[in-house]
């Protein structure tokens, strides 16, 4: 049995949550399983915005609706979480942070902890983000000498009297939290103590530096943002050309550019941004030039939520580009995943000359947790093109569909790509033979990439009765509430190749007698593509639309309901 | 056979008389004459009359998107900067629809060639207005005559910074030949607005119009000054030809690529350590 604490940080834009966050995340780590993930408002500053950090026994990678310690740092970072908390909460804050009728109704204790009023008493107002990490540390008996280092290199671009005064700072806090009489009890462990903590953001940046990605260009737009910066922020090290295009749709034209020069190129961006880039996914389909276009849903129509989640763009991305040609799209649930997909889609982008989708979204991007260290396999980084020969096509009709690919400059020939029509040499055609065959030759690699399908993960039972199925950031949820089920006859199927579906799928589905889908869309998108291309019919559907990701505690009593 | 020629008849598309039949053969000239090896050239364009240049000349290309010749040209060029990269188009593909791209390549100056085809008329969708169109000129869809300002390319650049700016007129193929040839070996962004009359759908500023609103720079004309360079760009009166403007000071954007600065070969040469990446989460 999980034993688990859900720890809450409330407060404002600006007032230094993610530096909390970052700084106890890896603290706890030291003895804990840790996972964290955070809601934002879309603003820079003000505003109320949280982080959720679960202290854990066990390996946990989902989000917790119940608080069991909420931390308040202003006066208006109480009002949206209401109904999070309960008897068995406690809250720790300023007395006039509460509202103290919404509190009386809950039954939650409150503890006063004037971070302000310690901050001062040890030097100065700035020192309240150190006091609460000491505290939160005191509270979790986390290593002291591990935080006080953290602290020193944090601040180290700091004078010596700064880093000194923080540290006193940590210790003061901290023995304030030893204090407390309820510490929490969770069984600590030293399993992960050693791994890296990453987030979503970093784990599809490492799995697109696994797959050899040399050039990305891409406009900013939340949450695909994230990946862009964090290979701007390796691109000295590892040899990427970054560049920030003027739009959208420059950014996709020049992965399609890049990628036809032999790079290995990555455009990132969110639904809005992916929308003006649809005519340049036609392009990669019928130059049959590869692409890896990585998707960070979130919220639309139109500008929606920008700071929030949804899983509503899979039919966006299937459908993408006009006319008819094949694509690839992957969907990473656990960071694991974000790498080896990540990987992957380079491979497939590159073997099958088709554009590559890696749909993922805020909250898988967001949400951080240890990652095991996976040794990364050499095959998804071997470049498929080859030298060209003077008589060299670039579209030559093969058995299988796929013409040998070269780039400018290599070897003897000339590399002709073109977005009409065109026959084997690249040039032009009205032919309507030539066309006929062309377009068989391009859908064909449809079916054929088929064979490198992204096999689903089965999680629990190998003989289940019932079956929940899911598909990108639901993973963790999904799989934290089957496998804490009391009903053993549970499991749970992760898809994570959501296009096109392979008929294998049809067996998993055939064994249950029961299925479920959960969904973080109104409209069951997954589930239509499983009706649509695998003929069978998901029994319920569980939709969820307002923005944030699905809970434990909604999956839980949804299992209960359905089964 | 000679570089740049095909072993096999062409069916070309464009109307006898086009001026785009000069324009190709001034960028064969200038690419003979340069001895750039068709493998080692790319050609970028983007959809229209113009942007079907790439069919004719027997090099690699990538002919895309309408508008979007350059993004994908500096993709190809920081992808291999040892290719030599033109984008070419028409006046609609790269200053409308293209518009924001050409904005911002100019600022970015990479080493390519950018080549417009300006005949102030949409060709292949018959006859309506480009953005270079003149005022008061008729179309099928500008039925009372174009009211839009007329885009200047060429001021355009020069106040965003373009570090090569010429202006050319297909009917005289050796000069173009020339101002191509400089462009080449401009190490930026170069920028050759070609004027040439489409016979089909542009009855007034046709070769005789052309020949009679333009005048070639003299050789004692400056062109690293900026503002004779402005000042001829702003004079509609009649149209100067010749380079314009050129700044050698500035380093063209791949120059600037981190990638590049210790090590010049081409990225898409380069092979990543699988064990650096490991290092990134283990």
């Amino acid at each position: 049995m999980i034993q688990s604490l859900t720890l809450v940080i409330s407060g404002q834009a600006g007032q230094g949550l993610q530096t909390i966050e970052t700084l106890l995340d890896k603290a706890i780590q030291q003895n804990y399983h840790v996972y964290s993930t955070k809601e934002v408002m879309s603003r820079v500053r003000g505003g109320n915005n949280t982080v959720e950090i679960r202290v854990a026994s066990e390996s946990v990678y989902a989000y917790k609706h119940t608080i069991d310690m909420l931390f308040l740092l202003n006066d208006h970072s109480f009002y949206r979480l209401h109904d999070r908390i309960n008897e068995n909460t406690v809250i720790f804050g300023e007395s006039t942070f509460i509202d103290s009728e919404a509190l009386t109704k809950s039954g939650a204790k409150f503890i006063e902890l004037n971070l302000n009023q310690l901050a001062k008493e040890a030097g100065s107002v700035l020192f309240g983000n150190t006091i609460l990490f000491g505290y939160i540390s005191g509270l979790l008996s986390l290593d002291i000498p591990y935080c006080s280092e953290s602290i020193r290199q944090r601040f180290s671009s700091k004078t010596e009297l700064i880093i000194e005064n923080n540290v006193k700072a940590f210790i003061s806090g901290y023995s304030q939290g030893e204090q407390y009489e309820n510490r929490p009890k969770i069984i600590q462990t030293d399993a992960v103590k050693d791994r890296k903590l990453i987030n979503g953001h970093q784990a599809i940046g490492i799995g697109a530096l696994a797959g050899g990605v040399n050039f990305v260009s891409a406009y900013p737009m939340s949450p695909g943002t994230g990946v862009l910066e964090y290979l701007a922020g390796k691109g000295n090290e590892f040899g990427i050309v970054v560049e920030q295009a003027e739009d959208e749709i420059a950014a996709i034209v020049m992965t399609i550019g890049a990628w036809y020069t032999g790079a290995r190129a990555l455009t990132t961006t969110s639904g809005g941004g992916f929308s003006l880039m649809v005519e340049a996914v036609s392009l990669s389909g019928i130059t049959e030039t590869p692409a890896v276009i990585h998707i960070g849903q979130r919220p639309g129509p139109g500008t929606g939520l920008p700071t929030r989640t949804e899983q509503a763009d899979l039919n966006l991305a299937v459908y993408s580009g006009h006319g008819e040609f094949p694509r690839i799209i992957l969907a990473p649930g656990s960071l694991e995943d974000g790498i080896l997909l990540g990987q992957q889609a380079f491979h497939l982008a590159d073997k099958y000359q088709v554009p590559v989708f890696i749909l993922s979204d805020q909250y898988y991007l967001d949400s951080k947790t240890s990652v095991a260290p996976l040794k990364l396999s050499d095959e998804f980084i071997q470049p498929f093109f080859v030298k060209s020969d003077k008589d060299y096509l670039r579209y030559k009709h093969t058995p299988n569909g796929i013409s040998p690919r070269s780039i400018p400059g290599y070897g003897e020939g000339l590399v002709k790509c073109d977005s009409d029509e065109h026959d084997e040499r690249g040039s032009i055609t009205e032919d309507f033979n030539v066309r006929v065959a062309m377009n068989d030759k391009r859908l064909g690699k449809e079916a054929l990439s088929l064979e490198d399908y992204v096999a689903p993960e089965l999680v629990g039972p190998k003989d289940y009765k019932k079956l929940v199925i899911g598909w990108g950031s639901t993973y963790g949820v999904l799989k934290e509430a089957v496998e804490s089920s009391d009903d053993k006859s549970i499991a749970f199927l992760h898809l994570k190749q959501v296009y096109p579906l392979s008929e294998s799928l049809i067996e998993l589905i055939d064994q249950a007698d029961t299925t479920v889908i959960f969904e973080n869309n109104a409209t069951g998108q997954l589930s239509n593509l499983i009706k649509l291309h695998l003929d069978r019919k998901i029994d319920e559907q569980v939709l969820k639309y307002n923005g944030m990701p699905f809970t434990i505690e909604e999956v839980d009593a949804k299992l209960k309901e359905v089964f | 056979m000679k570089p740049y020629d095909f072993d096999y008849e062409l069916d070309i598309a464009w109307c006898p008389g086009c001026g785009n039949f000069q324009i190709r053969n001034s960028i064969v000239d200038a690419l003979r004459d340069l001895n750039i090896d068709p493998k080692n050239l790319v050609l970028s364009s983007g959809i229209g009359q113009a942007a079907k240049t790439p069919q004719y000349i027997n090099t690699n290309y990538f002919n895309g998107l309408h508008g979007r010749g350059l993004p994908l040209a500096v993709a190809v060029k920081s992808a291999n900067p040892s290719l030599t990269v033109i984008a070419e188009g028409g006046d609609g593909d790269m200053y409308g629809e293209g518009g924001n791209h050409f904005i911002h390549n100019v600022r970015r100056n990479p080493n390519i060639v950018h080549i417009v085809h300006n005949n102030m008329v949409y060709g292949l969708t018959k006859g309506q207005a480009s953005p270079t169109s003149q005022l008061d000129f008729v179309t099928p869809v500008q039925v009372n005559g174009v009211r839009n300002n007329p885009f200047n390319p060429l001021a355009v650049a020069l106040t965003l910074g373009a570090t090569f700016v010429a202006r050319a007129f297909s009917g005289d193929q050796a000069q173009t030949t020339e101002i191509i040839k400089q462009a080449l070996n401009h190490n930026g962004y170069a920028l050759i607005d070609i004027f040439h009359p489409c016979v089909t759908f542009n009855k007034v500023n046709n070769f005789k119009w052309f020949k009679n609103n333009t005048y070639y720079l003299d050789e004692n004309y400056d062109r690293k000054n900026f503002g004779a360079a402005m000042e001829k760009a702003l004079n509609l009166d009649k149209y100067a030809l010749g380079v314009l403007y050129q700044d050698e000071t500035k380093k063209s954007f791949e120059d600037q690529l981190n990638v590049y600065a210790t090590d010049s070969t081409p990225i898409v040469h380069r092979k990543r350590d699988l064990a650096t990446v490991e290092a990134l989460f283990h």
